[in-house]
């Protein structure tokens, strides 16, 4: 940790050092440039993983925070860069280091109207094109008469943007389109069967070749981030069960646990257990789901209910204990809401019994299938640099043989007690990642037993901390959270400056860069190829947009 | 002629007010014999033979997937032809919160659904923007830029509720008047004269 | 075995004793065009439930139970309901060509449909190059599917007619070598001098490796060219929304709808034609107590039985099979199943010329 510290001050010596859970560094968006090239370039730094971008207003100063990881020895850093202009605020662009910041650095802008200089594509990434105003500015007027619901076409579809720094240092605007006026452009979505919710992909097409994708999100983008400013922090608890709903349980026991950490809660052993038991259970109820849709977007339509019939004695679990299928609000700051039901290990054992049996149909059923295989063997082909470039995690990432398991990487809650392996493939393409999800779900199956075996033996039932507040406030400061969620690192950001609300609340969702990287995963390939990559990157639409 | 609703027992549910009015409404005015029999007939048909349109936003459609898998399978009622265009299918069922962004797509789906056409606002979003009411982007109910039949409160609403508001719609649908009634209102001249720069296009 | 040429026979000369032939004519064709449009609509009817209960089973599921017993009623009501739907004006297509090709679909489906032959004597009528006549009949269907997606002026039907014309075209090639592998055997073109050369024995056992080969060839090509599943790029829902009939709504869209299923009926009908006896009973040489006993079962059953026997197969691939992707599929046709058909041909035409047939 102090050898990145000694770097950086050599390389920026106006650089400012705060050591929180991993090294903070403060710079200024004239320096960051040249550090962000460093970062990514010193052999002694080396943070090839760029996790997330959380843009924020600091009422005097705006700005971005980047936390990065290094994926060989797991350091890890967050660097804070501001600028005090607020009417035109700019930074550097670093999307040609870290292909992630294409589309991360998308929504920044959208948010907040910080601009990146040498962004190729800076335009609005969720709101309507004619939206007047950056919503999550402080300082934002939230008057529904500016901005009301509008029932027209969005004007200037195509058109797009990129700021190029001049020798003099005054920065040029130069205007530019994302399909030019003689491509055939297909369009599909928002509502399209396979885009698995509202997403719009356009793609230009040279006969059934595919040119060009330009994912266009926003259709579901619900404003999340902003609405948690002004909730307390257990109302914002609900908000990250209905992002990625197949992923509920962990990225609400992420955000507990952030909010556990700030406030210094140690939660009971049991808690744990059952915790780390519901994120399994959601994981092997989302690879069954993706399983099912996957194959249903090939046209194999039975395999799907195959998948759901599984999935079904799941939600039975869920519900038992949960009180709802969906949308559970099972984990709570300090623990779980309430004690599981007396069936609970007897249904997981007996889930975990059919299970093997049911893997073998599916795999008979698809898996060996010639023509399941000659459509997603070598198609949509992401290498190992690609994924840590785009920031692809989860399953998708590890189809590529990067291991990024966050359960692995960083341990949390009680992973390194637990004995399980992390799958990896090679390929990269949508065979691979189907199978890294077939695997997974082995995986997860052992992991239920034996978690079944550790509730069994756990004395009490202690299922939340005793020491929980009535009244939650964090202290002022800053804390960032990952867990391994369905589709990949899952974060969160939580800046507080000791109010019982958010100042910042930022959820890093593992969609978004996937999102990012269809354009290059899909480029070549045909349009039925489209359908067939983006299902078994397996994204879910309301994850992405928030 | 006395109109009279069939296919589920009375008894079984309890919010039948509106549709007893309509019942009322449409028996005071008086129907003839055989245009009732005609309209028995066409409403027994379209009632059962509610094509969706596959429409979800978010956590709904999970649900209505389970609606669809074989469990709880829709199909027994006639209600699996989901089709993915608009033009083919019967009624839309807004599974999900509506945004700023998303408003004017699904108008336009609304309006490229063929009559007879339905709309079911489908969890809390679609009925009122639910969790999210109050955003800077969330349409409050969906209802303000759609007519909606049928309202499904729940978050996401289960299996048996999405059949229950189903059901409430094929009730409904058993009472309405084909002769007369119920088909599109706005004649091609009427059209033509509020839009009068579609005039060229449509000759 | 029970043959139905007594009863129109003396239909025939009841109407002639009354009135002069070309009357007796007419009426007659009347009859016939409305009863196969009735029988069309009916087993159109029957196929979607057929279709519906089955992929069900396939499932896990129970399928239309609610409406009528056991559901049977479920495809009444979506008739009746489709044919009340608003049919949608819309701009800038060409109208005369959007209006005509839901009709040629359905023409086509309803011209091959028929000649097929439905029982002992129960055919409408019967010339030397029947088969030939079924088979360019049932390739007007590519005509009406073309025509449907250039005329909506709509991306995804375009390119969903595009593809169903390469398909089409190409699988016709296939289906049409694989039923000349047939014909070679039989040495006729006409339906019941086929139906009467497998009185002994079913094509399918008599003309053994190479028939079998031919046979597996047609169930292929024939699913290829009716836009079914493995091979219904046409229409990929999860592509291409609807394809070529996205735009169609009402019973234009019920058009394309009933002739989908219809020609599911009329490529099995080949099938049990060429391949399986057509309503020849189940004979095997020798076993003439069992002969017997087959020959009770009505010709009728016996067609319909094999040709229900066959759409079943091919709907088992449909909700079984991923769909594949275009390349994929012409490579099939061009590099697989084209050249293995022409050999087949060949060694069809060997076994023919030096007697190894049975």
């Amino acid at each position: 940790m102090a050898n990145i510290q000694e770097t950086i001050s050599k390389l920026c010596p106006t650089a400012t050092f705060e050591q929180g859970e991993e090294l903070r560094v403060t710079v200024d968006a004239k320096q960051w440039r040249a550090l962000a090239e460093q970062l990514k370039s010193n052999a002694d730094l080396g943070f090839d993983y760029l996790v997330g971008i959380c843009g924020c207003d600091w009422k005097e100063s705006m700005g971005c925070v980047y936390y990065f990881t290094n994926t060989s020895t797991q350091n890890h850093l967050m660097v804070k860069v501001t600028t005090a202009d607020r009417e035109h605020p700019m930074l550097h662009s670093v999307s040609d280091l870290w292909k992630v910041a294409l589309i991360q650095e998308r929504e920044v802008f959208d948010f907040y109207g910080i601009i990146f200089i040498g962004h190729p594509d800076m335009r609005r990434l969720f709101l309507r094109t004619d939206w007047v105003g950056y919503p999550l500015r402080k300082d934002y007027d939230a008057n529904p008469e500016i901005n009301p619901i509008r029932l027209t076409q969005e004007p200037n579809e195509d058109a797009t943007a990129e700021y190029v720094e001049e020798a003099d240092g005054s920065v040029k605007k130069i205007d530019k389109k994302v399909f030019e006026d003689e491509e055939y452009v297909v369009n599909f979505g928002p509502q399209h069967p396979s885009t698995h919710g509202v997403m719009r992909l356009r793609a230009s097409i040279d006969g059934e070749t595919l040119l060009k994708i330009d994912p266009m999100c926003g259709y579901i983008h619900r404003g999340i981030e902003k609405l948690c400013e002004s909730k307390t922090y257990p109302q914002t608890l609900m908000f990250p069960d209905r992002m990625d709903y197949m992923s509920a349980h962990q990225n609400r026991h992420c955000l507990c646990m952030c909010i556990e950490k700030a406030l210094g809660i140690e939660v009971p052993r049991r808690a744990q257990i059952i915790r780390v038991m519901m994120d399994e259970l959601m994981r092997l109820s989302s690879h069954l789901l993706s399983y099912g849709c996957m194959t249903m977007d090939m046209g194999a339509t039975t395999a799907f209910f195959y998948g759901f019939r599984e999935r079904e004695e799941i939600l039975d679990i869920f519900e038992k204990t949960c009180g709802a299928r969906m949308s559970l609000h099972y984990n709570v700051i300090g623990g779980v809401v309430a004690d599981v039901h007396p069936d609970f290990i007897k249904d997981v054992r007996a889930l975990c019994s059919i299970m093997p049996e049911r893997m073998k149909e599916y795999h008979k059923l698809i898996s060996g299938n010639v023509i399941f295989l000659n459509r997603s063997k070598g198609v949509g082909v992401l290498s190992k640099e690609d994924a840590i470039s785009y920031s692809v995690t989860g399953p998708s990432g590890r189809a590529t043989g990067w291991h990024c398991d966050v359960r692995k990487t960083a341990p949390y809650s009680i992973y390194n007690e637990l004995d399980f392996e992390e799958i990896t493939e090679t390929a990269g393409d949508s065979y691979a990642r189907y199978m890294v999800r077939m695997r997974e779900i082995e995986q997860c199956v052992k992991l239920l037993e034996q978690l079944c075996d550790l509730l069994e033996k756990e004395p009490g039932n202690e299922y939340i901390a005793p020491k929980v507040p009535k009244i939650i406030k964090l202290p002022a400061g800053s804390w960032f959270q990952q867990v391994e969620a369905s589709r990949g690192a899952f974060g969160v950001y939580i800046e507080s400056t000791g109010d019982k609300t958010p100042y910042r609340m930022h959820f890093n969702s593992p969609c978004l860069n996937i999102v990012g990287s269809v354009d290059k995963a899909c480029k070549g390939y045909k349009i039925a190829d489209l359908i067939t990559i983006t299902a078994s990157l397996d994204y879910v639409i309301p994850d992405i947009d928030r | 002629m006395e109109v009279k609703i069939k296919g589920m027992k009375r008894e079984d549910f309890k919010d039948n007010e509106y549709i007893d009015k309509l019942v009322e409404e449409l028996n005071a005015s008086g129907a003839n014999v055989v245009v009732g029999q005609f309209d028995k007939l066409i409403n027994w048909g379209r009632a059962n033979s509610l094509w969706p349109l596959c429409f979800g936003t978010s956590c709904c459609a999970i649900e209505f997937m389970h609606l669809g898998a074989a469990r709880h399978d829709m199909a027994r009622f006639g209600f699996e032809v989901a089709r993915n265009s608009a033009r083919q299918a019967d009624y839309i069922m807004v599974q999900g919160t509506i945004v700023h962004r998303m408003a004017p797509a699904l108008v336009r789906l609304w309006e490229q659904l063929a009559e007879p056409k339905y709309a079911i606002a489908c969890g809390g979003c679609a009925v009122s923007g639910g969790p999210f009411k109050g955003s800077y982007c969330v349409v409050d109910g969906v209802d303000q830029i759609i007519p909606i039949d049928v309202y499904i409160p729940g978050c996401p609403p289960r299996p048996e509720a999405m059949f229950y508001g189903l059901m409430q719609l094929q009730r409904k649908i058993k009472v309405e008047r084909f002769f007369g009634g119920v088909n599109r209102q706005e004649k091609l001249a009427d059209f033509l004269a509020a839009h009068p720069e579609k005039n060229e296009a449509m000759k | 075995m029970f043959d139905f040429g007594s009863i129109t026979t003396w239909f025939d000369n009841l109407l002639e004793s009354v009135m002069p032939a070309w009357a007796a004519t007419v009426i007659e064709c009347v009859i016939i065009g409305v009863v196969l449009l009735l029988v069309y609509a009916l087993l159109a009817i029957f196929y979607i439930f057929y279709e519906r209960k089955l992929c069900a089973w396939f499932q896990c599921r129970l399928g239309p139970m609610r409406v009528g017993p056991w559901g049977i009623l479920q495809v009444f009501a979506d008739m009746f309901k489709i044919l009340i739907k608003e049919l949608i004006r819309l701009e800038n297509i060409d109208r005369f060509l959007f209006a005509l090709a839901p009709y040629l679909v359905i023409i086509a489906s309803v011209v091959s449909f028929a000649v097929l032959p439905w029982g002992n004597g129960l055919q409408v009528i019967d010339f030397n190059i029947g088969v030939f006549f079924m088979i360019a009949a049932s390739s007007l269907g590519v005509l009406g599917i073309l025509l449907a997606g250039w005329s909506s002026n709509n991306k995804y039907t375009l390119i969903g007619a595009m593809r169903s014309g390469a398909q089409m075209i190409s699988y016709e090639l296939s289906v049409g070598l694989s039923i000349m592998t047939i014909v070679v055997l039989a040495g006729t073109m006409s339906v019941t001098e086929l139906v009467a050369a497998q009185a002994d024995g079913w094509f399918l056992f008599k003309g053994h490796i190479s028939a079998v080969i031919a046979f597996i060839i047609y169930l292929i090509a024939a699913t290829g060219e009716t836009n079914r599943g493995p091979f219904d790029l046409p229409e990929a829902e999860h592509e291409l929304t609807a394809g070529y009939h996205t735009e169609y709504s009402g019973i234009h869209f019920g058009f394309f709808y009933l002739a989908e299923y219809l020609n599911l009926f009329i490529v099995s009908g080949i099938a049990s034609l060429m391949f399986l006896g057509g309503w020849m009973p189940l004979h095997i040489p020798g076993w003439d107590g069992f002969n017997m006993i087959m020959d009770y079962i009505p010709s009728v059953v016996w067609f319909l039985g094999k040709a229900f026997f066959i759409s079943f197969i091919i709907i088992w691939f449909k909700w079984s099979f991923p769909r594949v992707r275009i390349d994929q599929l012409l490579a099939l046709e061009w590099k697989y199943l084209m050249p293995i058909g022409l050999f087949n041909l060949i060694l069809m035409t060997l076994l023919v010329v030096y007697g190894l047939h049975f």
